[in-house]
């Protein structure tokens, strides 16, 4: 198979790689762009530990050939912080609510939950469960990460651009 | 959010302040509190490398070449295909290892057969996933085609599958030594007699399943050669296995480097080695860097399991509820080598009469080979399975006499001093009656059922669980602590992070300790060659073992500091403060270490009233005192006669109790968990929200063990090949984990401190078990209590 020139939109910037028709959109952001925060977890779509934002939704990179994403935005976790890393409110409703153990799972949820808040406004505890069944984690038992989520949608609920400060 | 109660009196002593306020302020100002420390930071912003994520310059890619087969024989490997793919840079098989023959002996010698295990299998199988060659490609795709162009030719063999036929004399041999690894006993007393006398006798058989770990990180590392010494960054729970790295490579000990990545869950399945050979050997053919990332569906197949277990209880009491005699026989399937099975089925023995003072005791505990994937380390470590045994016969005990479930453990529990059937007398506090009611407590008002056909049930489960290694192993931590020139803090410790704030709490001890704020300390950690030992991160293992050692370290730093602070005060060395960056006289430093309000003076540098670390380090230097310092901390030391069944066997315990509301589906046998809540007493919570999160995750971790999870494996195949097949709980499983925490202050870890890492998954299935006992008048004796095995449970009462 002959690899084609891509242009990747990943987190604002534009980047050329050239990969195989066949190469997961996965294999190129983790080892072709060294954006550790997208993780090979399962390579069947049950995890969802590779889960980056294509034009705004959650998809499972492992399962989105890289071809796919050609022409729309990618949004990984990194991508959600402002300039100096400054953490998104959602990474730190995670934090203060020790949602993350040992992290694995983490930017796969956090997407997950902040496509759900942006859509949903202010779900409920069992619609954020609901969203998240496709985001496995082995750490926390669930329990601190819903926490975080409701925290965060809370937040959002009460500022006028459904953004926390 | 979940129930933090206020702290109840341990013992029924008068409450402390601490404990009226709920906030250890008083004492202390660091520990027991729950700042967010330097790993989570890089954990939410997603920016922590994990060991999948390094890449070296010419790196090539590692696969392994796995057997087909459960039992056979290899009559040839043919690599011709496989060497000549273009991009394959090295195929390698048994002929290729130096030194192919893995000796383990887990319990030290003490008891089991010595049994080899190779590297690479030469002429024989053992286990469907085992390694037979390995190869490293330019990519990983080359390295997949052409591990499948190895050719092995087996001859089948017949295979041995479970533990009772692998017992029988006529069975094939997975080792020619015989197939029984090892046999426990532990006994006290007379059991025979005793269960004669006793007014009731309740009996009981037991069965769980093989589990998978299902960490989400799959096994993963590097591996290059840099000055001669091989050098592993991987993720594993223990850099210790360095040792047995240079043996397999013959190699001398210093020249070869693990460092452990910080972990995306490890659970038990990254303390044996995961990657480690293999990276090794392809590095050292190739004298290139070399990645090996295992498949999820790879993981599923070769990794270690849980032990299933086969659990025999006979427990015999007097009318009042007292209990009188237990005796007990247990069989794990270690599967096809030796792991650590012998310490598994060990920690069963010592755990297998639970929280409960039972005068006489007859305790077996076999592991048996099999030829199925070797079982090993997985939170718990037996003494896990072992609690659906005796909580089971509790229930069964308490339902034949007519008495409440509470009331009967409660008449049993065991307290301070008393003797364990191996002879040892318990040193510590036994807080499990107040952690079940309180349990108990959180859950509320009993439900009622949904709907016609709907039952509902209530459910607890009481534990008793070791932290610390056996104590035979004579074991010992490391910390290395310095003071820098600016007043900042470096911590070295050779302890591996499974995500639990290993580190992050060595640091909250030190700071507490040495007045460093959180900020300003760096911790190394996870590093063979430039870190002080520490053993791996086991055994519920690490706060008690390096939380001692830097806990040491930091007191025995502080003293040697000390006077020099006094003498730039100009006051007495006793009752300095350490805190927020200072060293402060008797009772200035004030609750927040900012200084004390009620002192005018005090908080100003300038007038003298406190010093900076920095200015005190600077001082040190000046008169050349070293404001570095290596400690070691040991363990208490004993030994454990396995001819008697007498001695020592663990440190300490903790103790806990889970409570469950469930509701039964009578038509489709379906359990719903309504409710779930846990408690247990961890003498000293370091950091309270870290301590929910491992009672919170080991429940939910108990939850799919109890209901879903089964590694299932027939004639030594497994049948999950996806990950979609092995059901893991997801976020809408199960009801939030409520959770309380005991602080009884009397533990062995640092300021009190017992572990939590393991102890909470214990409780669960025998919850879970005792609910639905209490919903539908039937004890169920399998896991998972899937809808089928409850339906029949249920049709069968009906017939």
């Amino acid at each position: 198979m002959t690899r084609r020139r891509l242009v990747l939109s990943v987190n604002g910037s534009d980047h050329e790689v050239w990969v195989l028709p066949s190469d997961t959109l996965l294999d190129v952001l983790h080892d072709e762009l060294g954006l550790a925060d997208v993780r090979y977890g399962c390579g069947e779509g049950v995890c969802g530990t590779c889960t980056v934002l294509l034009d705004g939704e959650p998809v499972n990179g492992c399962l989105t050939l890289a071809v796919q994403a050609a022409g729309r935005q990618v949004t990984t976790l990194r991508g959600l912080m402002g300039p100096g890393e400054t953490l998104h409110p959602l990474q730190a409703c995670f934090l203060r609510r020790g949602a993350s153990q040992c992290g694995f799972c983490t930017p796969g949820m956090i997407l997950t939950a902040l496509d759900l808040v942006r859509r949903r406004g202010r779900p409920s505890r069992e619609e954020i469960k609901y969203a998240l069944v496709g985001n496995l984690c082995r750490c926390t038992g669930y329990t601190k990460i819903l926490d975080a989520v409701e925290e965060y949608a809370d937040r959002a609920a009460d500022t006028p651009d459904g953004v926390p400060s | 959010m979940t129930t933090v109660g206020p702290p109840q009196p341990a013992g029924g002593q008068q409450l402390t302040e601490e404990q009226l306020t709920g906030q250890p302020g008083s004492r202390y100002r660091v520990v027991g509190r729950s700042p967010a420390h330097h790993d989570f930071i890089d954990k939410v912003k997603g920016s922590l490398h994990y060991a999948a994520d390094w890449r070296l310059p010419g790196m090539l890619h590692g696969r392994i070449v796995r057997s087909a087969l459960p039992s056979a024989r290899i009559s040839g490997i043919d690599v011709s295909a496989a060497r000549a793919l273009p991009g394959v840079v090295a195929v390698l098989t048994a002929a290729d290892v130096p030194n192919n023959r893995i000796v383990e002996m887990a319990s030290g010698g003490l008891a089991e057969l010595e049994v080899s295990m190779p590297v690479l299998a030469e002429d024989r199988v053992r286990y469907m996933g085992e390694p037979v060659a390995l190869v490293a490609a330019v990519t990983q795709q080359i390295a997949h085609e052409a591990a499948e162009l190895v050719v092995v030719d087996y001859e089948e063999l017949p295979g041995v599958f479970d533990v009772e036929s692998a017992r029988a004399e006529s069975s094939p041999r997975v080792h020619d030594v015989g197939n029984t690894l090892v046999s426990w006993q532990i006994q006290c007393g007379d059991v025979d007699s005793a269960l004669a006398a006793s007014d009731v006798v309740v009996e009981g058989e037991y069965r769980s399943q093989h589990v998978e770990h299902a960490y989400l990180e799959p096994e993963a590392g590097v591996g290059w050669l840099e000055n001669g010494v091989l050098t592993l960054r991987v993720s594993t729970q223990v850099i210790e296995h360095a040792a047995m790295i240079a043996r397999i490579l013959q190699l001398p000990q210093s020249k070869v480097r693990v460092i452990a990545a910080y972990m995306g869950g490890g659970f038990g399945g990254k303390e044996d080695m995961t990657v480690e050979p293999y990276l090794a050997l392809l590095v050292w053919h190739t004298r290139r860097p070399v990645r090996m990332i295992w498949d999820r569906q790879e993981s599923l197949v070769g990794s270690t399991k849980r032990h299933p277990f086969i659990m025999r209880y006979r427990t015999g009491a007097s009318s009042d509820g007292t209990l009188t005699a237990q005796r007990v026989e247990i069989l794990g399937d270690a599967g096809a080598y030796p792991n650590l099975s012998p310490r598994v089925l060990f920690a069963a023995a010592a755990c297998a009469c639970g929280p409960y003072r039972v005068p006489n005791a007859s305790i077996t505990s076999s592991a048996v080979f099999t030829n199925n994937v070797p079982s090993s380390a997985f939170r718990g470590f037996g003494a896990m399975q072992i609690v659906l045994g005796y909580e089971s016969q509790m229930d069964e005990l308490a339902a034949r006499l007519g008495m409440s479930r509470t009331e009967l453990r409660e008449r049993n529990f065991l307290a301070k001093g008393d003797l364990l059937p191996t002879g040892e007398r318990l040193g510590t506090c036994v807080e499990v009656g107040q952690t079940m009611h309180r349990a108990v407590a959180l859950l509320g008002e009993p439900p009622t059922p949904s709907g016609p056909g709907k039952v509902t049930g209530r459910g607890i489960g009481c534990n008793r669980h070791p932290y610390g290694r056996t104590i035979w192993f004579r074991d010992k931590a490391a910390a290395w602590l310095s003071l820098q020139a600016d007043g900042t803090l470096l911590i070295r410790c050779g302890v591996t992070d499974l995500g639990a704030g290993q580190a992050a709490s060595l640091c909250q001890i030190a700071a507490e300790v040495l007045g460093t704020p959180l900020d300003d300390i760096s911790i190394y950690i996870g590093d063979s060659a430039l870190n002080p030992p520490a053993g791996g991160t086991f055994a519920t293992r690490q706060l008690y073992m390096s939380g001692n050692a830097v806990l040491q370290a930091a007191r025995e730093l502080r003293e040697r500091m000390a006077p020099v602070a006094a003498d730039l005060l100009s006051v007495q060395p006793d009752g300095l403060e350490f805190a927020a960056g200072r060293v402060w006289p008797a009772g200035a430093a004030g609750a927040d270490g900012a200084g004390d309000d009620a002192a005018p003076e005090a908080g100003s540098a300038a007038g003298g009233v406190s010093v900076t670390l920095a200015e005190l380090a600077a001082a040190c230097e000046q008169r050349a005192i070293s404001t570095a310092h290596l400690s070691v901390w040991r363990a208490e030391a004993g030994s454990f006669d396995p001819r008697t069944g007498r001695g020592d066997t663990f440190p300490d315990y903790t103790y806990g109790t889970h409570a469950a509301d469930v509701e039964v589906d009578t038509e489709t046998g379906q359990v719903t968990v309504l409710r779930y809540a846990a408690c247990h007493d961890v003498g000293r919570a370091i950091n309270p929200m870290r301590v929910e999160g491992q009672i919170q995750g080991g429940a939910m971790q108990g939850l799919g063990y109890a209901l879903t999870e089964d590694m299932d494996i027939q004639d030594g195949y497994a049948q999950a090949a996806l990950f979609a097949d092995y059901l893991i709980p997801n976020a809408q499983d199960y009801p939030d984990v409520l959770v309380d925490i005991v602080e009884s202050g009397e533990g062995k870890g640092p300021l009190g401190a017992r572990g939590i890492g393991e102890p909470p998954i214990g409780n669960v299935a025998a919850t879970i078990a005792s609910a639905i006992q209490d919903a539908i008048g039937v004890r169920p004796a399998q896991l998972p209590m899937t809808p089928e095995r409850v339906l029949a449970l249920i049709d069968a009462r009906d017939a």
